[in-house]
């Protein structure tokens, strides 16, 4: 499927979805309560099958922090990056992927990890590098820690 | 009614032993929290994060060149691929086009990292099986590559070749001659492996039908690699997504459709075959000319985000970096391919013995580092 | 005869006369039988360390390198000296230990693999004590040491060494079948179970060429069975190193993991021993009815010399099968005891039976 046929789907979903595209792939950024039933239908569809989430990684863009989701499929070959982000940067919450791909169980406890989004319907929410107690979530941009981070 | 009460809360009660942080098979520090019920295993949950040290972080404070050496700790093994992928992402966010030189000699590189990997998981899996003499098989060849990266490259193991552009330095002019001699030397070498362990009875049994996962399984797990070629998953980018000089070059990509321990063995052995293939192809054809284009000292990429994703020993391995136009990327997100490969354990091992456990964790051939980042 | 030079008997018997003619009967037992522990330790000592250093040079060899090579010529003092190492290093005492059974353990694994090599005939006359019942002893000692093993790992409190433990309690208790029904193939054959008779017996041509096929399938078995029962490799199970990180023994340092370590080995020895002594004729050297000249050539060389000879080859051979094969599965290796070992030997001992009993001869 070319990335004017994905858009075309997209938009038939979410239609207030922002579609961007560059050089490699074609960016789609979506409200959080709208990820989960595009992925869905995107993975489930005969004609995107994306079946495969090759990278899941956590964002702060400042202002709010996000989920980037890079999916391919392993029929077409066709690829295609899903965005969603929250503002609520005191108790960030967005829905899980990881019962579409099992991947996102892993990938997802490492973004609560690293910048305390937390992932509703996950199966075990839980620290996946440091420990237990760590204050903070190091990834965010506000996160400071003065013993540890040396300013230059 | 009381001593009955007490037997079966003992059958309910789990053993869970625990395997690391210090453990001999498990690679370096990580800890698997196992429960077991006699020799069987019923479930199995990874710990990590001894070794993490927040490579992510520290990149967002880094120049580009910088980061290429930050990413050799990742994956110590294919540390030149994890190198490409910076590489490759920066150029072509600059739309710098690199020598064919350059590219004759990253894919060279590569596929001389991809063997020395495979040696060196080949010596570990004899190992985790109990046969130790393969350790020593396998680890006297590896020393070979390690030899002619030294003379080239001057590094053994940690090697930061590649920069944006280029290369660090041109290759010694002993180069070619040192791979044809290894190529010559190896691919006499390499049935020895075989006959050492591949053709074992024992080895076979216990390898055969054991950490099943199906081709549905492998690609929701993002399980790549020759792991997952071993199930049955193409996810060979040298072949879906060329970089470098793979595009024109001869090879097969290896796959199995067992998806067990024994077809991810195969697929590695298999592996070590077609990269010498590829080697051999391009070695005597490398053309002259720079092995650098001048960039400038303080690259800035354009704002956008850029995604390269490259074939390592183990699988896919991505970067993701988005730049907001400064010498700094803004964030900068490694995708690992043995994060993803170590989170399909559970499902492999589970009612496996705990000799499986072990088989199961060598055949995914998983380096700490690059799992905690 | 010519192999009467190499005679023994005498020997023993005049140092017996004297200490019973010198002092009281009591005295002399008692002298007696420290004379024997003093040579046995002695020779225990020996043999164990150069086992262990055997070994290193064995594996070097296979894994394509040197081995030890430092201290003393070839290295030939280097397990003197790890023994040593072994010697001085501290003792830990785990706190949740059963510190009786902990400390019990050791001992009685080295007191078994000690009294197997009492009954072994190293040269005619040349052995501490000739029991009618020699197999029987051999095979009741050996199989003590699980005991020993079990304790272990179950004292440590550790749950790799209970593991460990487990798995070695089931493995010796399975293969402790298939070394003595392959031992009770020779006795059928031979008729007795006095090692110096079955020794004797062996005079016109070694049990394993005399058995016919019988023998030939015993004897393999029993190597197999042997090494099992050694909890070597391939069968090291119960230490399982890339699994059990040192199985039952993990807790244990110092001289009691030195006890654990030279134990193995020289249960490699008493298996090395029996198989020798039954099957190869032990310290019988290689006679061929018919070659006279030969046999009187055979007849020059020491019977010492054949029987170390003869286990120094067994003992090769069960190094090679470690440092070859990896590691078998707990149940792939009960399924080989139960299922393909213990069968073809109940089968091996009917037909020696029958061929006995047809008195059917190859020489």
């Amino acid at each position: 499927m070319t990335n004017e046929q994905l858009k075309e789907k997209v938009i038939a979903i979410v239609p207030n979805a922002e579609v961007k595209e560059n050089k490699q792939y074609l960016i789609v950024t979506v409200p959080q309560n709208k990820l989960y039933t595009l992925a869905k239908t995107f993975k489930e569809s005969e004609d995107t099958a994306f079946d495969y989430l090759f990278c899941l990684s956590g964002m702060d863009w400042g202002d709010s922090l996000g989920v980037v989701y890079h999916l391919e499929s392993t029929k077409y070959h066709h690829c295609i990056v899903l965005k969603t982000k929250t503002t609520n940067r005191e108790n960030p919450v967005l829905d899980t992927v990881c019962d579409l791909w099992k991947t996102a169980e892993f990938l997802e406890r490492e973004v609560f990890d690293l910048f305390g989004i937390n992932f509703k319907n996950h199966p075990d929410m839980r620290r996946i590098f440091l420990e237990e107690n760590w204050q903070g979530y190091p990834l965010r941009k506000d996160y400071v820690d003065e013993i540890n981070i040396v300013e230059r | 009614m009381t001593v009955k009460l007490q037997i079966k809360n003992l059958e309910e009660q789990e053993y869970t032993i625990n395997m690391g942080p210090q453990h001999p098979s498990t690679h370096g520090v990580l800890r698997l929290v196992v429960s077991l019920k006699g020799e069987i295993v019923k479930n199995v949950q990874p710990h990590c994060g001894y070794i993490h040290r927040g490579i992510e972080k520290m990149c967002e404070k880094l120049t580009y060149q910088q980061i290429i050496h930050l990413t050799d700790r990742l994956d110590y093994l294919s540390a030149l691929i994890s190198n490409e992928a910076v590489c490759i992402a920066v150029e072509e966010a600059l739309e710098v086009e690199v020598p064919e030189r350059v590219k004759y000699i990253r894919t060279i590189m590569d596929e001389l990292t991809r063997i020395a990997s495979h040696q060196l998981w080949w010596c570990s899996f004899g190992m985790d099986l109990g046969g130790l003499t393969c350790f020593f098989y396998g680890l006297r060849d590896r020393e070979k590559i390690l030899d002619i990266f030294e003379e080239s490259i001057g590094g053994r193991l940690i090697l930061s070749y590649y920069t944006p552009g280029g290369l660090m330095n041109d290759i010694h002019p002993n180069f070619k001659q040192r791979v044809k001699d290894f190529i010559k030397y190896f691919r006499k070498i390499l049935p020895e492996y075989d006959q050492l362990l591949t053709g074992n009875v024992i080895m076979q049994e216990r390898t055969k039908g054991i950490g099943l996962i199906s081709k549905e399984d492998a690609i929701s797990f993002g399980f790549t690699g020759p792991s997952g070629r071993g199930s049955g998953f193409s996810c060979d980018l040298r072949k879906q997504h060329p970089y470098g000089m793979y595009s024109k070059v001869d090879f097969k990509e290896v796959l199995y459709t067992e998806g067990d321990t024994f077809a991810r063995y195969k697929v590695r052995i298999a592996e070590m075959w077609e990269s010498m293939k590829i080697i051999e192809q391009l070695i005597d054809n490398i053309p002259e000319g720079p092995y650098s284009v001048k960039m400038k000292p303080i690259i800035k990429l354009p704002e956008g985000e850029y995604y390269q994703r490259v074939e390592g020993c183990r699988g896919e391995f991505g970067v993701y970096i988005e730049s907001r136009g400064e010498k700094f990327p803004y964030r900068l997100k490694l995708r690992s391919p043995n994060f993803s490969n170590l989170s399909a354990l559970n499902t492999l091992s589970k009612d496996q013995k705990i000799a499986d456990l072990v088989a199961i964790g060598g055949s995914l051939d998983y380096i700490i580092p690059d799992i905690d980042r | 005869m010519p192999f009467n030079i190499y005679d023994f008997t005498s020997f023993t018997q005049w140092i017996d006369k004297s200490l019973y003619d010198s002092c009281t009967p009591f005295w002399a037992m008692i002298w007696e039988m420290s004379i024997i522990g003093v040579v046995f330790l002695a020779f225990y000592a020996v043999v164990g360390l150069y086992l262990v250093y055997a070994e290193r040079k064995i594996c070097g060899f296979i894994q394509c390198r040197v081995g030890p090579n430092r201290v003393g010529p070839y290295g030939f003092f280097q397990t003197i000296a790890d023994l040593i190492k072994l010697l001085m290093k501290e003792l830990i005492y785990i706190k949740n230990a059963d510190k009786v059974l902990f400390n019990i353990a050791p001992f009685i694994v080295i007191i078994t693999s000690f009294l197997a090599i009492a009954a072994i005939p190293f040269a005619k006359g040349l052995h501490a004590i000739d029991f009618d019942i020699g197999v029987f002893y051999l095979m009741a000692v050996s199989s003590m040491g699980v005991i020993g093993l079990l304790l272990a790992g179950w004292s440590s409190n550790n749950k790799y060494s209970l593991i460990g433990a487990m798995r070695s309690g089931a493995q010796i208790v399975s293969y402790e079948l298939s070394v003595g029904l392959s031992l009770v193939t020779i006795v059928v054959l031979a008729g007795t179970m006095q090692l110096s008779q079955i020794v004797e017996l062996q005079r016109d041509g070694w049990f394993i060429f005399k058995g016919h096929i019988p023998a030939f399938i015993a004897f393999i078995i029993f190597i197999t069975a042997g090494i099992a029962e050694t909890n070597r490799g391939p069968f090291d199970l119960a230490e399982a190193e890339s699994e059990l990180t040192a199985g039952y023994h993990t807790e244990y340092s110092g001289i009691k993991f030195a006890f654990f370590f030279l134990a193995e080995y020289m249960n490699m020895f008493i298996i090395a021993s029996i198989a020798a002594t039954v099957f190869w004729g032990g310290w019988m050297p290689l006679h061929f009815p018919g070659l006279e000249n030969f046999n009187h050539f055979m007849d020059f060389i020491p019977p010492f010399i054949w029987y170390i000879g003869k286990t120094a080859v067994i003992i090769f051979i069960m190094m090679w099968f470690k440092w070859t094969f990896p590691r078998l599965r707990i149940d792939q290796l009960l399924n080989l005891e139960w299922k393909y070992l213990l069968p073809i030997n109940l089968f091996n001992v009917l037909l020696m039976a029958f061929i006995v009993l047809k008195g059917w001869e190859l020489f």
